[in-house]
């Protein structure tokens, strides 16, 4: 039998339940002036204010260590404050990477100055991280990166081109993917390390903003020109950098923010059909609502995974793969329903949701792996590649 | 180990000649006496009540297991009903037993009809919801209608009530809804049989000078199929939690996703096989065809869309994230 194995993720505890009613308190009095249109931005909403009040009411780093600003709670109940964020609309952007991919690389990877450095300022909601992996010639093909970093003396340094970096030109800190062994066949994936990169002050480094098709200012390209690095800022030991990106992946794709991404057009919706009397919506929401909960607890079964420290790449590829199909439908299932002109600006809660959530859907199933990397990982997990 | 016994049941009894008899519709008379033989009627029960004392992962695993073998005889729905019976009070089947709902019941008389019951004549009894209650109906309470037929070939008639009633016991939980969980972990091992026969057929046969399962094209519908077969399991054992606490709208959204992950499955494996995959030779069909009439009973698909569309819209737009990490 071929099928793969999602174990049934555990019933709520009475900590987890306790944590998910005090977490809504908490998220009503911050977002209590957040708009359906801004919520709608769900986890690219940009707000160190918030960031620093998770970080305060200890909602970060929940599954850390102590030692390093950590709360010592279980996966589970990160779980919960992962999705009613999201659920919530809560403007995530800046501890979003650094809680969900960076901090666990530097717990699993990092020296201890590292640790020490980095772990409590990301715990405390004050240290925004960015994804330095894309360039222009390596996408997908995420091993042909040519970022290239040489040692020289107490330094590297590093020079290259890396691309669609989502926050760089808010963040503190990017964890950068890049070339440090020949780049030959035998090397291509075992020549690489990662960098951490202070991105405030990194002589050599630009910044340049890519607006996107939204027209928004949120990814950027980063230029590295003989830029300068401490060799202690190597997360873990040269030839590793393969290894960690791997790690981060299964992480980056497992989390409800891979079907929730158009919660908030969901609930514009449901609050436009519930003054309607119509079978089709009521059908319709039924069908929507099914999908919704299967991809839920599938990803809470992927948690359990990570809970128990099993490699969860291949079910959080399926999850992502899945979740994908699901928030990228929303839109048109939604036009089925109700009509309206998308507009990002206007006025009308429906209408501007909508807006904003057709002109950015097509990236979900880009960001983080594409939806065809996905399946070729999902067809080597049955097997077949 | 459970699920090794029964696949050994089913190895000695279900041979290629005794599903395509099955198929046209034959009773498999000499394969349900083993099956009796080896308790799985009461396989839901506790032990205290001669059942296997099953977890929730075991139950579905023994469900899927009916699903993946295509079992062309009321195995779950015996399972089902002793479950239902048990739960009433109610004296359980002692044979093969059926779930169903309707009639009327006026002056101490079962009248009426129900309609599409899985092999009505062959039953030993029915767990019949009429009214909010359960009555345990003998075979001499019906006679047979009209003969109709599942997509796979097996029986499913209506039936015409006449019987003396008994008052029946209060329903533990509604009928439809331990059909349609019952059907989901059906629809998810059916699944898990096309995959397997889609995997293994892709990569022995050969077009263009390599497997099928060499082209990109042809392992992405793989990862896809892969993906519907992993959503109807989450989602059976979805609705299995929600009947357990008795939540309908929780039923309904594992229901309803099992449901769509059949068609969606079914129709990747055929398209997988060729010609090959729509003949009756060759095994895929078995699967298709039940999970082509799987996923349209006990309430169809837009019953349970309904129920819970309805819950959705009842909850709001605040309240329906709430309603959602509830299910
Ligand atoms: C909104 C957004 C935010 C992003 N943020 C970040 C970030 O913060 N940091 C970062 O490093 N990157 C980021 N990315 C980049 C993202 O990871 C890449 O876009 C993605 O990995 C694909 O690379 P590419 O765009 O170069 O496309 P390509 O790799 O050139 O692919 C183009 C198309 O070809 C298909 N394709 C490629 N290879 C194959 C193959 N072998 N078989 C079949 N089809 C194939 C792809 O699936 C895709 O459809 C972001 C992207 C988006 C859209």
């Amino acid at each position: 039998m071929t099928a793969i194995p999602f174990p049934s993720p555990p019933a709520d505890t009475a900590a987890v339940t306790a944590l998910r009613s005090e977490f809504r308190g908490f998220l009503a009095e911050q977002l209590k002036d957040r708009t359906p249109r801004q919520r709608s931005d769900n986890w690219y909403g940009f707000d160190r204010g918030f960031s620093r009040a998770m970080g305060q009411a200890g909602y970060l780093g929940m599954t850390w260590p102590k030692q390093y600003g950590g709360h010592e709670r279980s996966a589970f109940e990160r779980y919960v404050v992962v999705e009613e964020s999201l659920a919530a609309g809560a403007p995530v952007g800046a501890h979003w990477i650094a809680d969900r991919q960076s901090g666990p690389s530097i717990i699993k990877y990092g020296t201890q100055a590292q640790k020490d450095l980095l772990l409590p300022q990301i715990a405390a909601g004050q240290a925004a991280f960015c994804i330095g992996m894309s360039e222009p010639d390596s996408g997908s093909d995420l091993a042909a990166t040519r970022t290239r970093a040489i040692r020289d003396g107490d330094n590297y340094r590093i020079t290259g081109t890396k691309l669609w970096t989502s926050f760089a030109h808010e963040a503190d800190w990017v964890i950068l993917f890049c070339r440090t062994g020949s780049g030959g066949p035998a090397e291509r994936q075992a020549g690489t390390s990662q960098f951490l990169v202070d991105l405030k002050n990194t002589p050599g480094l630009t910044i340049r903003p890519i607006i996107d098709l939204a027209g928004q200012h949120h990814f950027n390209e980063m230029h590295f020109e003989d830029a300068i690095v401490p060799a202690d800022m190597l997360l873990g030991a040269e030839g590793q950098g393969w290894e960690q990106v791997m790690s981060e992946l299964a992480f980056e794709r497992s989390g409800p923010e891979r079907f929730l991404s158009s919660i908030e057009l969901l609930k514009q919706l449901i609050a436009v059909l519930a003054a309607r009397d119509s079978d089709f919506a009521q059908i319709t929401l039924g069908r929507v609502t099914a999908r919704l909960a299967v991809l839920r607890r599938l990803s809470r079964s992927v948690t359990a995974m990570l809970h128990d420290k099993a490699d969860a790449g291949l079910q959080a590829a399926i999850v992502k793969d899945v979740g994908a199909l699901f928030e990228q439908a929303l839109p048109d299932i939604a036009r089925e329903l109700v009509d309206a002109e998308p507009d990002p600006r206007a006025a009308a809660a429906y209408a501007g949701v909508l807006g904003n959530i057709v002109l950015n859907a097509p990236s979900w199933s880009l960001r983080g792996g594409t939806r065809e990397i996905l399946r070729g990982i999902i067809a080597r997990g049955l097997g077949v590649r | 180990m459970l699920a090794d016994m029964l696949e050994r049941l089913f190895d000695a009894h279900l041979d290629d000649a005794a599903l395509a008899r099955a198929a046209q519709g034959e009773w498999l008379g000499a394969a349900w006496d083993e099956i009796a033989a080896n308790g799985l009627p009461l396989a839901l029960l506790s032990d205290d009540r001669g059942g296997f004392g099953l977890s929730a992962a075991e139950t579905g695993e023994v469900l899927r297991l009916l699903g993946r073998r295509a079992v062309p005889l009321p195995v779950a729905e015996t399972m089902a009903a002793n479950r239902l019976l048990a739960a009433a009070g109610l004296p359980l089947a002692e044979g093969a037993a059926g779930l169903a709902e309707g009639g009327t019941i006026a002056g101490g008389r079962l009248t009426g009809t129900a309609s599409r019951v899985a092999w009505a004549d062959k039953l030993e009894c029915l767990a019949l919801s009429v009214g909010g209650r359960l009555y345990r109906v003998p075979r001499a309470g019906w006679t047979i209608a009209e003969a109709e037929h599942a997509l796979t070939g097996e029986p499913r008639e209506t039936i015409t009530f006449d019987w003396a009633a008994d008052e029946g016991a209060p329903l533990a939980h509604d009928l439809l809804a331990e059909g349609a969980a019952i059907r989901a972990f059906q629809i998810a091992g059916a699944l898990e049989a096309a995959l397997d026969l889609t995997l293994a057929h892709t990569s022995t046969r050969v077009q263009f000078g390599k497997p099928l399962a060499r082209f990109q094209a042809v392992q992405h519908e793989l990862a896809k199929l892969a993906g519907e077969l992993a959503c109807a399991t989450a989602a059976a054992d979805l609705a299995g939690e929600a009947l357990a606490r008795g939540d309908l709208a929780g039923v309904a959204a594992g229901s309803l996703r099992a449901r769509e992950a059949a068609g969606n499955g079914a129709s990747i494996a055929t398209q997988m096989h060729g010609a090959i995959g729509f003949t009756r030779e060759y095994p895929l069909h078995r699967h298709t065809t039940a999970l082509w009439t799987w996923r349209d009973e006990f309430g169809g698909q837009v019953h349970w869309a309904r129920l819970l569309g309805k819950a959705a819209l009842a909850a709001g737009a605040d309240g329906y994230w709430p309603m959602v990490t509830s299910l």
